[in-house]
């Protein structure tokens, strides 16, 4: 006989997912699924628009990460028009991307893994919000809105709108970045490093602190994948996708990412979603890879900024030849959020960033376009094929959480086996499951669609299907 | 001095998040927010059930099964319903499949016209997304895709304060 636990819905990540776990007869763990249980469709609704479209509509993929999708899409369409995008232009793209990685980041570490570990794992569910953060410690629950705000802040500095602005397009960007933003985001820097620190110096205590969860939340080798630039930093925007394996031995030192179909490949299951994207020369399931701010910093040899190559060179020691435990995954967002301030820093002090000159024109020129960077949560890939008169025939996405999907799975797994007692049931216990799927920050409505919440429910499932017992969550 | 705080729930259905993250970017005033309000049951926080509330904001549309059984069981909890953001109020987005049969959008998208929709795993898609006025009685609606912060605030402010809404109460 065999029993299964569920937990749905799967709370404080972005999108809707349940976890099914498998008991086998002694009591033990012996499998669990993520499932996704969201879908919207976009490969079809792309389908028959004019491919100037795209960016405005892809921005609608995912409420946290519009400007990944409009990015991709964009450049995806600079394919399509056969033109070269203006300097300006480019620097724009970098400046919002920096700042998405910014604002989503923030959002992840303050707002969605932050109760758990400043209030820890066990602490009462209702506590375990950015509101429960903010009764414990104020000034830090201040500083994770602040920094998310910033991002959002420069986000709609530049385009006028936070979230899902009309910005990007085929060939470059609509306007021009005004001046006032540059001292105004300058003004903020000084107070934004600051926040960081301390934010740094309690991830830092926490990674030493949470041991058991460092070993069982998603704690194995696997392939990593990133974009890298020539100096072998990440290159959010315009980078090579290197591979390196659990060893941190290079596997692919910079496959071009126009290529993607050629080494990356999608497997669906019937009992998720979301598809399981994998390393096409090592076949399916093994060719699992994760993406997103570890691996980036996995296949990364620096990060190109100061501050945030001290954080790179300690973070990195925090494994052999890779950094394996996902839950470093906090602690990799935090490097990357200094790099992305740094980063910004310099663009500011580029005067080309506020120049006038942001878009190329062209007409169609090409039947196929594909677009990739970094968003924050890993590659992602946006890939059309439109007809003479520019109407999308095809469109493939290859998104960033989507590739975790393996990963994810297997974390759940290891999670479970390592935290869940079958017979002795605690919340503390579920709620492990769940922060281990918070290391990646999974942004479900960027995969597929999003669903209603339903009770946390514990079933035991007699193998004719029955339900034997059932025991609710709060 | 200890006021009675108002329940509020947020929920996320048929949407891109989006919503809530304009939510979200009420910033430093949600740390105001939090001595009137209590945050009931939200993406944000952990409920898993769905509790008696004075008020919700319910993102996204209807697009499947489940969604339209949940959200039933939220109008039944809570005293006002808002419609919050585009998806909520007419389909928007999530609702372009409409135009082609669902089989097809799952074709596409899964080579199988009926992939996930027979194994009791995955949520039953619905033929087509609609929204949530379709299924329930909408107290307000907060249109915008997604509504400004400012917005937001303007109308959860105003029930906060007892004040007359400066919101739609009608459709269109
Ligand atoms: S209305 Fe717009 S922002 Fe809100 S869920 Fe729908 S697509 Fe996203």
């Amino acid at each position: 006989m065999s029993t299964r636990i569920t937990i749905q819905p799967v709370t404080r990540i972005e999108g809707h997912a349940k976890v099914t776990l498998h008991v086998d007869e002694d009591g033990a763990i012996n499998g669990a699924q993520f499932h996704v249980i969201e879908f919207r469709g976009f490969e079809k609704i792309a389908l028959g628009r004019p491919f100037t479209e795209m960016p405005g509509l892809m921005a609608r993929i995912c409420g946290i990460c519009p400007i990944s999708h409009i990015i991709a899409s964009s450049k995806a369409g600079d394919m399509l028009l056969g033109v070269r995008t203006p300097r300006a232009a480019v620097l724009q793209r970098r400046l919002l991307t920096d700042a998405q990685i910014l604002q989503s980041h923030a959002l992840s570490f303050f707002h969605l893994s932050s109760p758990d570990l400043l209030l820890g794992f066990d602490a009462p569910p209702s506590k375990r919000n950015l509101f429960g953060v903010a009764e414990t410690d104020v000034e830090f629950a201040r500083a994770g809105i602040r920094l998310r705000q910033l991002g959002q802040r420069i986000i709609e500095g530049v385009t006028g709108k936070r979230v899902h602005p009309n910005w990007g397009i085929p060939g470059g960007v609509l306007g021009a970045v005004p001046g006032e933003l540059r001292d105004e985001v300058l003004a903020r820097l000084p107070e934004s490093y600051a926040a960081m620190d301390d934010a740094l110096g309690r991830a830092k205590r926490w990674a030493d602190q949470y041991a058991p969860e460092i070993e069982g939340m998603g704690n194995f080798p696997s392939l990593h994948a990133g974009l890298v630039g020539a100096d072998g930093a990440p290159d959010y925007y315009d980078g090579k996708l290197r591979l390196v394996d659990g060893d941190g031995n290079v596997v692919a030192p910079g496959l071009d990412p126009r290529r993607y179909f050629e080494y990356l490949e999608e497997r669906a299951e019937p009992w998720s979603y979301m598809k399981f994207p994998f390393y096409k020369p090592l076949g399916y399931p093994n060719g699992m890879y994760r993406v997103g701010p570890l691996s980036r910093l996995n296949v990364a040899t620096c990060m190109g900024t100061e501050r945030a190559d001290r954080e790179f060179v300690e973070l990195r020691q925090r494994g052999g030849g890779a950094v394996n435990a996902s839950f470093h995954y906090h602690l990799a967002r935090l490097v990357e959020m200094v790099g992305a301030l740094e980063r910004m820093e310099r663009l500011f002090a580029d005067p080309e960033l506020l120049s006038a000159d942001v878009r190329s024109r062209a007409m169609l020129n090409e039947e196929e376009g594909i677009g990739s960077c970094e968003a924050p949560r890993g590659v992602l890939f946006h890939h059309y094929k439109v007809d003479g008169n520019g109407l999308v025939t095809s469109a493939n996405l290859l998104i960033a959480t989507a590739q975790n999907n393996l990963a994810i799975n297997r974390t759940v797994e290891q999670a479970a086996r390592r935290f869940v007692k079958p017979d002795a049931l605690q919340e503390g216990m579920l709620n492990r499951v769940e922060a281990a799927i918070r290391c990646y920050d999974p942004c479900l409505s960027c995969s597929t669609h999003a669903l209603g919440q339903m009770p946390l429910v514990l079933e035991l499932v007699g193998p004719d299907g029955t339900v034997r017992d059932r025991l609710q969550r709060e | 001095m200890d006021t009675v705080k108002t329940r509020l729930a947020t929920v996320w259905m048929g949407g891109c998040s989006g919503c809530h993250m304009s939510f979200l970017d009420l910033d430093e005033t949600l740390l105001e927010l939090a001595a009137k309000v209590e945050l009931c049951y939200s993406p944000i926080a952990d409920a898993k059930e769905f509790p008696e509330v004075d008020v919700t904001l319910v993102e996204g549309c209807l697009a499947n099964r489940e969604h339209l059984a949940e959200i039933r069981h939220i109008r039944a909890r809570t005293k006002i319903l808002i419609a919050f953001g585009d998806c909520a109020i007419t389909g928007n987005i999530t609702a372009i499949r409409n135009s082609v049969p669902l089989g097809v959008v799952l074709s596409t998208a899964y080579g199988d016209p009926r992939f996930g929709q027979t194994q009791g795993v995955l949520p039953v898609l619905l033929d087509e997304a609609m929204p949530l006025h379709e299924a329930v009685k909408v107290d307000y609606y907060l249109p915008g895709c997604p509504p400004s912060a400012e917005k937001i605030l303007d109308l959860v402010g105003s029930l906060l304060a007892g004040e007359p809404v400066n919101g739609s109460k009608r459709f269109g």
